[in-house]
């Protein structure tokens, strides 16, 4: 055990993992994460929670998942390298596991200017590869990035990372997860996958260089329930291709909500046969109450309890 | 070289309000490369000053000056005679300049001209283009020759980001994505192997641009 948290367990046990996924309030609203919770408690094995995602400012990720561990669930907190140096961000993660956060999940960050303060001068010090590689040098040597300084405490984490499978060059991108998992990646979890031929090539390329066995791949779904749904995950995703198959199925249908569903149960059915896949991500752009529905209809409920 | 762009006139045309006669001053170097500040733009920056000024009925003179490399002290210090006559100068040159003139005329007030851009390449006629941040620690050797410290939005140092899509950056649908250019060309040379290599973080704070201000000395050539 690594991190010993719930999400390794399961993951560790061979179970199909479920996360779900939080986005703080743009403000301090304390009432919005807890409602988000309690949507989510017991129907996923840990859940996401935001690091000022798409830019927009909101309550930071390390306090909301205090926060969630209060409320009973097990976080897995974002960090991006858009907004901290090395400094802050390892002295953000001795605040984390201190705090009882036992998930972590490293990525660069959606660019500022998509954001809400395009004013800002961004950090980017580490990318999330060197970010990836710094967590697991504090876990496992027990020592600050580029030093033999010993920390005061452990630092037990279990290890995410993100990779998009849709974005270019395609044949690079079996490469990179390789680059994220010798850096220390322990899981990963994909951009919102809607095209499931291309996912299929990309897991071909991962399994061809035997990456499936060395890493947890968790496939990230997304509900759409309407049309507007759909324009939002083009503009939060700008990187996400939603086949036109895919959209017709949804604005053609005469309940998109339950069409969205549907096509998202069906999705569940499809990834759960493709080798080397151990978990979805479910996420809700918002629909936070639908995720039950899904979860009780994709065969996935009640969650583990180990 | 170093790019830069002329500052809207009504910007200048403000800070040089209380004054009525300056030395307007170009750069024979970077800013005549890039059309900003030679000699030429000196002669119609002056006119189009005179111009607004007199149409406000508050004439100002002034007086055009071009030194060969306005960074370089022997160069500025050709300009101390004609800097004595006016009440302020206005530098179309980089920002380097500006401060060489600060830094030998300590008693009249020396204002920019343009902003300075970037160090970069021209791409062609009218357009150029950043490659370079001056980071310190040079890492071409790594990357095929292409920068992602100027290139990549993020100065990633691993890849690409999720948002690199069809060779172009998602920040700047017009610009390339800088690793989509660094891989291609490592597969030009037969070096993909190089995109394998985990490249550790940046010394940004011991050799680099945030160590504070950057000297060479070079015992060799001081006199």
């Amino acid at each position: 055990m690594k991190a010993g948290s719930n999400l390794e367990k399961v993951l560790e046990k061979g179970l199909f993992a479920v996360t779900g996924e939080l986005g703080p309030p743009e403000g301090n609203d304390v009432s919005v994460v807890k409602r988000k919770a309690d949507l989510l408690r017991g129907y996923v094995d840990a859940v996401n929670v935001t690091d000022n995602q798409t830019a927009i400012v909101r309550m930071s990720s390390l306090a909301a998942s205090a926060l969630v561990v209060q409320m009973g669930l097990e976080p897995i907190m974002h960090m991006v390298t858009r907004d901290r140096n090395r400094i802050a961000i390892q002295s953000d993660i001795f605040g984390a596991t201190a705090l009882g956060i036992k998930n972590m999940l490293c990525m660069s960050g959606v660019h500022h200017t998509f954001g809400n303060q395009v004013d800002a001068k961004n950090v980017h010090d580490l990318d999330s590869i060197q970010l990836i590689d710094c967590v697991r040098t504090l876990r496992d040597q027990g020592t600050l990035l580029g030093g033999d300084e010993k920390i005061e405490g452990k630092v037990d984490l279990l290890i995410g990372a993100v990779m998009n499978p849709f974005a270019d060059p395609f044949e690079f991108q079996a490469v990179r997860l390789a680059k994220k998992i010798r850096a220390g990646a322990d899981f990963i979890q994909t951009y919102p996958i809607y095209d499931m031929e291309r996912f299929k090539e990309w897991m071909k390329m991962v399994r061809d260089r035997g990456l499936d066995k060395k890493v947890y791949i968790l496939v990230t779904l997304c509900p759409l329930g309407s049309e507007e749904m759909i324009h939002c995950m083009e503009k939060d995703f700008p990187r996400t291709a939603v086949p036109d198959e895919i959209v017709n199925r949804i604005v053609k249908s005469e309940n998109s909500a339950i069409e969205g569903v549907k096509l998202c149960v069906d999705q569940i059915r499809e990834i759960r046969e493709i080798e080397g896949i151990h978990g979805i991500h479910l996420i809700n752009m918002g629909w936070t109450e639908i995720t039950r529905q899904i979860i009780e209809m994709g065969g996935l409920f009640p969650r583990p309890k180990i | 070289m170093i790019k830069a762009e002329q500052k809207p006139i009504d910007e200048i045309l403000k800070y040089l309000n209380p004054y009525n006669k300056i030395l307007l001053s170009g750069c024979g170097a970077c800013v005549t490369v890039c059309h900003a500040g030679g000699e030429k733009e000196v002669e119609l920056l002056a006119s189009g000053l005179r111009m607004a000024r007199q149409k406000i009925g508050k004439k100002i003179e002034v007086l055009e000056i071009t030194p060969a490399r306005q960074c370089e002290p022997e160069f500025a210090l050709e300009m101390s005679e004609t800097i004595e006559k006016v009440e302020a100068v206005l530098s179309i040159s980089c920002g380097v300049g500006v401060q060489t003139l600060v830094r030998h005329f300590q008693k009249i007030p020396i204002f920019p001209g343009v902003n300075t851009s970037f160090l970069g390449e021209t791409i062609t006629h009218g357009v150029w283009e950043e490659r370079c941040q001056a980071c310190g620690n040079c890492v071409l050797e790594k990357t095929g020759g292409i920068c992602p410290i100027s290139r990549c939005a993020k100065q990633l140092l691993n890849g690409p980001c999720g948002g690199s899509s069809k060779g172009k950056c998602e920040i700047k649908k017009e610009a390339d994505c800088a690793w989509q250019l660094i891989y291609d060309r490592l597969k030009t040379l037969n070096q993909l192997y190089r995109m394998e290599e985990i490249i550790p973080a940046k010394r940004w704070g011991v050799e680099s641009r945030d160590s504070g201000l950057r000297r060479i000395i070079r015992e060799d050539l001081k006199v």
